[in-house]
């Protein structure tokens, strides 16, 4: 067997070797922010202005991410190809126990990586100024479409009355004070911020429009005011995100984001509609028995009634 | 000394115990030898691995189609709910406990835990909480369906109205377990800290052991709190107390500050054992020293800390102030320091080698790879605003998949072919072996890579109907799933068959560094004829440096090259 007898002094890197590592480094970098561009595919419609900036961090994060996944999978594919013992060969490798210097920049360099991401996501979050629900609103958060100074400067805008989203085991419900109208679609003025109150009657709840990339736990004895901005025209998906029990799958509603003149239209066009019963999946399949797949016979907390609304959601799933 | 054969000291094994069942027998009865109870930890927590396999095999079947079709929407959530349950608490944790307290003793040089009684007490609530979560499926309303968070108000709802129902047993089980473990930890950290052998000082003991000992002291200091929430879950459930229900003016968001104190450092607790095998085996197959061996294994220790401060981020999107959100980003990027300095490390082990491709090595090879994925998308949950919108999606099914399956698991079979020969003296099938992990890897990447994309497209985790443009990857997803139901056959057919029939394993098969490989396999009652001296590292691959000053098997003097 051969062992070294001393420990092998580092050698000076040949020009050839330097070369190829850059070369391999720029190849990876390359190839990573390719993938950090085909990121935003992957995501839903940006129908919010939130959604750009959450948009942009994950295309961020997925160029790191693969630039590192792809530099340490070659290297061990590397060696699993080429680096192979021959069949009979029972001798060690090198007997390298370490590098400090290699040590060393490979614990502060992913520290400082750590830092600059944490930084970025600090920066995004503050733009969103998504509110944590023991805090009010209280300022016109900037979105970052504006110089702050400018924003700063702006007249202040007549605060509008949050609608009033009420969830419970299973139905979405949304009350517009003003118009005093209950609806079981959500709409909303585009590129006008949404205020939200978020109440729930029973358990946790979780509000989830993906297409806004905004998300909140609704929680039982506590209101909390939710806010974003939506930039796009459009029916969305409103799922229940925090699991809430047996139909909490079928929990789902509908956003829809219309011009500000269709959205008075339909205030007011909803406001002249009397209250009717909606149809709501969850207390449809309670009551509907038979035709149910396989079943223990275990027994459930039964569904609320179906909502009686001024507005009721007519197109269950067409959306985007 | 790492090329010294040292197959004749196989000779002596199978050394019966005065007085005790010799025979598999002694695998069923109160024995407190630490390698009896380390493989009745393991082969009971594999029993359970098939059973929750089983649970996660009717989900896959529900979820290949939009609809909820196959079961009845409670039957899902009890499903989830126990896949979940079972998985941690009886497959994960028991299987770990088991490969700790079949090798530490082994490899620090002792003749037993510190307190054998205690150790085989520990064991023996298991299949207590065990039998109580089986129950539970026969009781009326069937067991709990409240995910295995257990979150008030949905824990709280009983709508059985009966006093025994699942979720009383639930956390019957659930607080269990946590003694259990507290008596098992309590167990580890002494064996470590008092029992090491002479010469073996805190440097020169295996990395596993270190990664043992830190995850046995986040049980220490974090199991109480959980523990505490289900004792004060099931006293708002049973007696009528309102610590978390919020219609009596109780704080449903305190007992997931509870439940998450321990249950994010209880993922430390699962993985930094697979750390310890990752950096036990890519030596031996690499033939070189761990690389770095002083910083891998501190960073455990780092890790243990940090994981003390990172449990807020399963409350992004709950009732947390902004300012927790940002400090706990913070926290948990953090995190990612340290355990990439060992990712990098064994990298470099690797790297350079004369690699070996055997079994284990290949599991190694590939929970490390799944690891670094899971690592990336953790570090992208970690960033708030991109949370926000993934969290209690997919897209964290995919990655805590990738962490628990595709690391874990794969460490875990890494670990159970590695030692296997000296656990049964029985050499396993190699072919079989490797049938095992490409049917293992494949499957891992069909049944959890999809989940990503779905996460991300806005599919919440938990549901048992989803609409209709998930469909796609959902039906690869559950193919994947069926197909790591089909690869566990050729393992146990592998490890049935070999225990049985398989060649007689030497000592020291893989020519492996360790104080364990110096002994028969299997080891005898009380393993060191002679309490071993210890010279030097743990990973003098390349060098002949000899491990020990004497010959811990006894009457046969071992030859040095």
């Amino acid at each position: 067997m051969t062992t070294p007898t001393t420990p092998e002094k580092p050698r000076s890197l040949s020009f050839r070797t330097v070369a190829q590592l850059v070369a391999l480094v720029i190849a990876d970098a390359a190839i990573s922010v390719w993938v950090g561009r085909q990121a935003y595919l992957w995501m839903p419609p940006q129908a919010s202005a939130e959604a750009l900036l959450v948009d942009d961090l994950f295309g961020f994060l997925t160029t790191i991410g693969s630039f590192i996944f792809l530099g340490v999978t070659t290297a061990l594919l590397y060696s699993v190809l080429f680096q192979r013992a021959d069949k009979y060969d029972i001798s060690d490798g090198p007997p390298v126990e370490g590098n400090l210097l290699v040590e060393v920049l490979w614990t502060t360099i992913p520290l400082g990586l750590v830092i600059w991401i944490a930084t970025y996501s600090y920066q995004i979050y503050d733009q969103m100024a998504i509110l944590g629900p023991m805090e009010h609103m209280n300022h016109v958060p900037n979105l970052g479409l504006m110089p702050p100074a400018e924003a700063a400067t702006l007249p202040a805008v007549p605060e509008k009355t949050p609608i009033e989203v009420h969830v419970r085991q299973w139905a979405w419900e949304f009350h517009y004070p003003d118009q005093n109208i209950i609806s079981t679609e959500l709409h909303l003025p585009v590129n006008e911020r949404a205020r939200l109150k978020l109440i729930s009657e029973d358990v946790l709840h979780g509000f989830y429009v993906p297409a806004f990339r905004v998300k909140q736990d609704v929680i039982p004895g506590s209101t909390i005011d939710f806010g974003f901005m939506p930039i796009r025209e459009g029916r969305y998906r409103l799922r229940d995100s925090d699991y809430s029990g047996t139909y909490f799958a079928a929990n789902q509603g509908i956003v829809v984001v219309e011009s500000a003149e269709a959205y008075q239209q339909w205030l007011a066009t909803a406001a002249q509609q009397p209250l009717t019963e909606a149809d709501n999946r969850a207390f449809r399949e309670f009551t509907k028995l038979g035709d149910r797949p396989i079943s223990a016979g275990w027994k459930t907390v039964e569904p609320a009634p179906p909502p009686r609304v001024n507005f009721a959601s007519s197109e269950e799933d067409s959306y985007e | 000394m790492s090329n010294a054969s040292l197959d004749a000291i196989a000779a002596k094994s199978d050394q019966p115990f005065p007085g005790a069942p010799n025979n598999w027998r002694r695998f069923f009865s109160f024995s407190t030898d630490h390698k009896v109870i380390g493989i009745q930890y393991m082969v009971t927590a594999f029993v359970f691995f098939l059973i929750g396999g089983l649970l996660a095999m009717v989900m896959r079947g529900e979820l290949i189609t939009p609809e909820a079709d196959l079961v009845d929407r409670t039957v899902y959530n009890a499903l989830f709910t126990m896949h979940g349950t079972i998985m941690l608490f009886m497959w994960t944790f028991p299987m770990l406990n088991g490969l700790s307290n079949y090798l530490v003793p082994l490899m620090i040089g002792a003749r037993d835990m510190a307190f054998p009684r205690l150790n085989a007490a520990a064991f023996w609530l298991v299949p207590v909480f065990g039998t109580l979560l089986m129950v539970s499926f026969f009781v009326p309303g069937g067991p709990s369906q409240s995910g295995w968070w257990a979150y008030p108000p949905v824990s709280l709802q009983n709508p059985t109205g009966n006093l025994i129902n699942g979720q009383v047993l639930w956390l019957l089980a659930v607080a269990l377990s946590g003694v259990s473990s507290i008596m098992g930890a309590v167990n580890f950290v002494t064996t470590i800290f008092r029992m090491r052998a002479p010469g073996m000082g805190w440097f020169r003991m295996p990395a596993f052991c270190w990664t043992v000992l830190s995850a046995q002291m986040i049980q220490l200091f974090g199991l109480p709190s959980l523990t505490a929430g289900a004792v004060m879950l099931l006293l708002d459930l049973t007696a009528g107390t309102s610590f978390f229900d919020p219609a009596k003016g109780g704080d449903p968001v305190l007992y997931q500050h509870f439940f998450w104190f321990y249950s994010h450092p209880a993922v430390y607790v699962i993985i930094l054992p697979i750390f310890g095998t990752f950096s036990e085996i890519f030596p031996v197959y690499a033939r070189k020293p761990l690389f770095g061996y002083r910083f891998v294994v501190v960073s455990s220790v780092i890790i243990t800390v940090l994981s003390a401060m990172v449990w807020v981020h399963h409350m992004f999107a709950s009732g947390t102030p902004s300012w927790m959100r940002m400090l706990f980003m913070f926290s948990t990027m953090l995190i990612s320091v340290p355990t990439g300095v060992k990712v990098f490390a064994w990298v470099a082990t690797v790297w350079g080698g004369k690699l070996r491709l055997d079994t284990p090595m290949l599991f190694a090879l590939g929970g490390l790879v799944c690891f670094l994925f899971a690592g990336i998308t953790g570090v992208m949950l970690g960033a708030v605003p991109f949370d926000i919108h993934v969290n209690n999606t997919y897209f964290v099914v995919g990655h805590f998949h990738y962490v628990i399956y595709g690391a874990t698991v794969m460490g875990i079979y890494a670990a159970i072919y590695h030692w296997f020969p000296k656990m049964t003296g029985h050499m396993y099938y190699e072919g079989l072996g490797k049938l095992h992990f490409a049917l293992t890897f494949i499957g891992v990447n069909l049944n959890f890579f999809p989940m990503h994309p779905l996460g991300l497209m806005g599919m919440p985790r938990r549901v048992a109907s989803y609409d209709p443009e998930f469909a796609y990857w959902n039906v690869i997803a559950s193919l994947g799933g069926f197909l790591l139901g089909v690869s566990t056959l050729p393992f146990i057919l592998n490890i049935v068959s070999s225990w049985v029939l398989g060649k007689r394993a030497p000592a020291n098969p893989w020519n492996a560094i360790g104080l364990e490989w110096l002994i028969s396999s299997p080891p005898p009652v009380e393993n060191f004829e002679e309490i071993p001296i210890v010279v030097s590292g743990p990973y003098g691959y390349g060098s002949d440096e000899s491990l020990v000053a004497n010959n811990p098997a006894g009457e046969l003097i071992s030859e040095h090259s």
